[in-house]
């Protein structure tokens, strides 16, 4: 059998998805199926006065409208902040209630309001036009640096503040500074984005009045995560009654790890009717009404020796929660954050402080990268720019600094296992022919452009764990995963995971994974997930952990496969289960020529006896079936890192930016599929592209979302990007057998500091993200730039 | 989107007939089915004008070229005639959305829709055009009234659209980075009488800029626009564009223009 670990495997996922078979919630209907429009609040920020549904009730083909106080009646609980985070005075982070559908208030454009379920989704729709609801509107806070001095939104939240976070040695870090030969200050904006999943939100509540068994299709990272919610806390039905199916999902980003009240409400709604109750997200509603991310407002300072040692790092920032706290709100901007705002420099001290405030626009959460590409974005902005005012070579002020003994305890949080940054660099520095940038911009002066050069040497922690460190900081649940192998008789395998591919391909690497710890041909093991009548219980899929601790479930799960196969191959070649060896799908008795296919002892394994040519009776003591479960809680987070180096072009008279030049070396550690690594930084250096120079939520002094569709919302699109080039480093985690390191968001994480060097390193002085063309040009205005003058 | 009827015309007569009450015309869908589902409009039938015989096709005479109303946006970039007697409009024509919204959308349905940052109506100004309809014929300058907004009376018809062919023209587009209509479209025609300077995306509704068209007449180069004052006020300013930076924009796109003639 070939090796099938670190193969470019074509992708098992690639038929049903690239021609259209992809059976997504929305694919979905049901006998007897009805539809749910929301009616969703306006206004930024208003208390509701009155609400009358009565005219709507008698619409054509409604057959209930759910407002606040049905929830309230039928005792559904609120939506919940998963992660609570402690203040520096040692109080809990405070939460408003967020209930499912508003009752006396609401606090950003999108809040729910009531639910109409009717017959077709047009009757739903007409009938939401006369449910009137009246409102008295109140001022509305949405800049993230304004909200501490405005009047509270939420009762009993003094200054909008939800938590004062602190992590690190304040003292310590001051005495440095107090010490330091130079200081660098930099002031930075991580501007607020959109998902933007390809598949918009759907759920499907299907309540069987027969059996009490409740059913919701819901497009979800996480499915048993969301059953558990919503049955502890939402209390819409009890677990053991309670499937949740979340079967092709179209991306997520972040964006459907939340329990959403569309999903409390459908499944409300189905038991509260007798009948399966639709909702599908319309484009508008999923930018209105998905969590957003980042939005952060930095104060950052750097501290150094004269020969550009770095001595200290000081950070404080506001992090904008938005209107409630979602599941990950709260450790996004802190634990997810503060960490990381290290990089992969030699520290001793530092300290990081985070503000969460309330505003009123829709709540943030983790979006692709999670806390740390705004870490990343703070620490590559600031060395770089102390590398300038150093008057060093950036890539040799990197290095200066870089850690370089592993493993390393930083000041901070984190212990780095493993890992060469010099060698990423320097490999990056290579393929980008960095010596030779001055050419390409004095070239390019030729063309009447502006270009400029700009590197993100990054590492990020994903996979986090292990559970009893993450519960003993707020965490609501542990980071464990599961892993279940069940050989069938006929010797191909269902392999059953906790977590939940929606774009990441855990179907072929997942597949990989078996197919070389088993012997078992690729197209004979099936990856199972997205169903918690299926699998047993797991965390799902988000930061980058699919892999490192899903992965390794399964390899546990292979270990203890191979080890009952020992057994019963012992007991079937007459010799000891230790003299028993494994290799390429056989069992091998040691100095003989005596084999069994892993295929022949599942089937032994159900066929327990001696039947006709059958002769497969168990040694004593083992039981039947060929079925092993594992579940795996890593000891560490893994920390993949890797260089970025982005050159652009600037156009002078426009402001317009250009991607010329990108290229990527990462070090993941062992890589299952080069194929799929590669697409999966692909589009993450996308979107980190896109948050550098295209996305914005844009929310007016109102609290309208002006960005509220791709008339306004900018993505980023093909003809944006150059090609990009891809390398390897490899330096193995040893947090995990798989020598693994997540690579999930690392695009994202490293390239918004990327591209945001190249374009101040082109114009010479700050831009705020999105580096759009207008902003370019103001700056180069004021520049004295003649050509954006004229 | 609320239910309509959806009825096709085979002639113009029948397509009058058809238009009454709370009716209206259809034809590439483009921009009015958007809207019917957004619930920014609603009617109680749809007419269908592609069925319409003799409303597509492009007729090129030494001194114009007149395009039918039905006639997409991708016929009208892939046109030999139009690619040789007046490139510009095959140009604008292939710059319009993506080749999805080129198969379907038409030049008529474009210009009565007369969006503040499309295409064509910019075309119809620097090209002195004449509208053609059931009714009458309208000049162009005559034609684009306002936002979304012209000289069309209710249940009339554009029949075609009659280009000028100039001696030399180009048309520069600064796209928005989002739709990628024109934050400002810039048509420079440089006619057998006179140069004539339209401005699409600034404001809010096209318009011809008198001042540049000067500037150019006395000199048709690029620097002619150099001490040429383009005021901001009354353009429009929203989160990708300030009227500011649309009005040196202008000036921009104008030396593009110019020098791509
Ligand atoms: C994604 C996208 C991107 C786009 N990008 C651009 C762009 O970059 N630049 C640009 O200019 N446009 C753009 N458009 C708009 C596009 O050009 C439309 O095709 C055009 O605006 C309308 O043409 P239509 O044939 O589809 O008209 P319809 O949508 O069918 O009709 C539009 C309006 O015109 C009326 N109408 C249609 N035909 C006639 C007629 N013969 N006589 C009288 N009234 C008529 C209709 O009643 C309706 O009110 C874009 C559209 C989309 C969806």
């Amino acid at each position: 059998m070939a090796n099938l670990i670190g193969a470019r495997i074509e992708r098992k996922e690639d038929k049903k998805f690239l021609t259209g078979k992809g059976r997504y919630t929305a694919d979905i209907n049901l006998a007897n199926q009805t539809y749910a429009y929301f009616v969703r609040s306006p206004h930024a920020r208003a208390k509701i006065t009155k609400l009358d549904h009565s005219k709507a009730m008698k619409a054509p083909g409604v057959i209930d409208i759910f407002t606040g106080d049905c929830v309230v009646k039928d005792k559904i609980g609120g939506l919940i902040c998963g992660w609570k985070i402690v203040s520096q005075d040692g109080k809990d982070m405070k939460c408003p209630p967020h209930p499912v559908l508003a009752k006396d208030s609401v606090n950003f454009v999108g809040d729910h309001v009531a639910v109409v379920v009717a017959e077709t989704l047009e009757q739903a729709k007409n009938a939401a036009e006369l449910v009137n609801v009246s409102y008295k509107l109140q001022k509305a806070v949405t800049r993230t640096e304004e909200a501490t001095k405005f009047e509270n939104i939420h009762e009993g939240i003094d200054n909008n503040l939800s938590f004062d976070f602190l992590l690190g040695d304040k003292g310590k870090t001051e005495e440095a500074f107090s010490k330091a030969d130079k200081i660098v200050k930099l002031d930075l904006v991580n501007n607020r984005l959109i998902p933007n999943a390809m598949e918009p939100r759907a759920a499907i509540g299907d309540y069987n009045t027969s059996s009490d068994e409740l059913t919701l299709y819901t497009a979800s990272q996480n499915p048993h995560l969301d059953r558990l919610i919503m049955s502890a806390f939402n209390a819409v039905h009890p677990e053991h009654k309670f499937r949740i199916v979340a079967p092709d999902v179209g991306g997520g980003f972040g964006s459907k790890i939340n329990v959403y009240a569309e999903d409390v409400v459908v499944a409300y709604a189905s038991k509260k009717i007798g009948r399966p109750v639709k909702w599908v997200a319309e484009r508008s509603e999923s930018f209105m009404s998905d969590n957003h991310g980042r939005d952060h407002v930095t104060h950052a300072e750097l501290a150094m020796t004269n020969d550009g040692k770095i001595t200290g790092l000081k950070v404080d920032t506001i992090a904008n929660l938005g209107a409630y706290s979602l599941v990950l709100a709260a450790v996004t901007p802190t634990y997810l954050y503060a960490p990381l705002v290290l990089g992969i420099y030699d520290i001793p001290v530092a300290c990081c402080t985070v503000k969460g405030v309330y505003t009123n626009t829709a709540p943030t959460d983790a979006y692709r990268g999670a806390g740390r590409p705004e870490a990343t974005y703070v620490i590559e902005r600031i060395v770089t720019q102390a590398a300038k005012e150093m008057g060093m070579d950036q890539a040799e002020f990197r290095k200066k600094n870089f850690i370089k003994k592993f493993p390393h305890q930083q000041c901070l949080v984190h212990n780095i296992d493993s890992g060469d940054y010099d060698a990423h660099l320097d490999k990056a520095i290579e393929l980008a022919d960095y010596k030779n940038f001055e050419n390409r911009r004095s070239q390019s002066a030729k063309k009447g452009k502006l270009r400029g050069i700009g590197f993100s040497t990054y590492f990020e922690a994903c996979g986090v764990a292990p559970s009893a460190v993450v519960m003993s900081i707020g965490a609501g649940v542990g980071l464990w995963e599961s892993a279940e192998i069940r050989f069938n008789p006929t010797g191909n395998v269902s392999v059953f995971t906790g977590t939940h591919s929606h774009g990441q391909s855990h179907e072929t690497t997942f597949a990989q994974i078996v197919g070389d710890k088993l012997g078992v041909a690729i197209e004979n093991i099936d990856i199972v997930h997205g169903d918690t009548d299926k699998g047993p219980f797991g965390m799902g899929t988000y930061g980058s952990r699919s892999l490192t601790v899903g992965g390794t479930a399964i390899v546990k799960a292979c270990d203890k496969i191979i080890a009952k196969g020992k057994k019963v191959a012992a007991k079937m070649l007459e010799g000891k289960p230790e003299d028993i060896d494994f290799k390429g799908g056989e069992f091998i008795l040691k100095n003989s020529n005596k084999k069994k296919t892993i295929g022949e002892i599942a089937f032994a394994c159900y066929l327990p006896g001696t039947f006709g040519d059958v002769k497969s009776p168990l040694p004593e003591g083992v039981e039947p079936g060929l079925i092993e479960t594992s579940f795996f809680d890593p000891s560490n987070f893994s920390f993949p890192s890797g260089t970025h180096i982005c050159e652009v072009e600037v156009d002078e008279e426009t402001g317009e930016t250009k991607l010329v030049k990108y290229t990527v070396v990462d070090d993941f550690g062992t890589v299952i599929n080069p194929l799929v690594v590669e697409g999966q930084v692909h589009g993450g250096v996308a979107q980190g592209v896109g948050q550098a120079l295209y996305e914005n939520a844009h929310y007016d002094e109102s609290g309208q979302l002006t960005s509220a569709s791709y008339m306004d919302y900018t993505m980023p699109r093909a003809d944006n990007f150059p090609q990009i080039t891809l390398d390897y480093t490899c330096t193995p985690a040893t947090s995990n057998p798989i020598g693994a390191k997540g690579c999930g968001e690392a695009g994202t994480i490293a390239a918004p500091a990327a591209v945001m060097n190249a374009v101040i390193d082109a114009v010479g002085s700050d831009v705020s993200m999105p580096a759009t063309a207008e902003k370019v040009w103001k700056v180069l205005k004021k520049n004295g730039s003649k050509k954006a003058a004229a | 989107m609320k239910s309509f009827n959806f009825k096709s015309a085979t002639n113009t007569k029948e397509a009058a007939k058809l238009v009454s009450g709370r009716a209206t015309f259809l034809a590439g869908g483009m921009s009015l089915l958007p809207a019917i589902k957004l619930r920014l409009a609603a009617y109680s039938d749809l007419i269908n004008i592609k069925k319409i015989k003799g409303l597509s096709g492009i007729k090129v005479s030494s001194k114009s070229i007149k395009i039918g109303a039905t006639t997409t946006h991708a016929e009208v970039a892939g046109s030999k005639e139009v690619g040789k007697s007046i490139p510009s409009l095959a140009v604008l024509a292939e710059g319009i959305g993506d080749p999805q919204v080129r198969n379907r959308g038409t030049i008529g349905g474009s210009i009565a829709n007369n969006d503040p940052a499309a295409d064509y109506p910019s075309a119809c100004l620097a090209l002195n055009a004449t509208i053609h309809t059931s009714k009458r014929k309208i000049a162009a300058d005559k034609f684009f009234k306002g936002m979304f907004d012209t000289d069309l009376k209710k249940g009339e018809l554009i029949e075609s659209i009659e280009f000028e062919v100039p001696e030399k023209s180009a048309y520069a587009k600064y796209p928005n980075p989002a739709s990628r209509y024109a934050i400002v479209g810039v048509y420079v025609a440089k006619l057998k009488d006179n140069v004539r300077v339209s401005i699409t995306g600034a404001g809010s509704c096209v318009f011809r800029s008198i001042e540049i068209e000067e500037a150019l007449s006395s000199n048709f180069s690029p620097s002619a626009v150099d001490n040429v004052n383009i005021s901001s006020k009354g353009l429009n300013s929203d989160i990708h564009a300030s009227a500011e930076y649309r009005a040196h924009i202008i000036k921009v796109m104008t030396r593009k223009a110019v020098s791509s003639c």
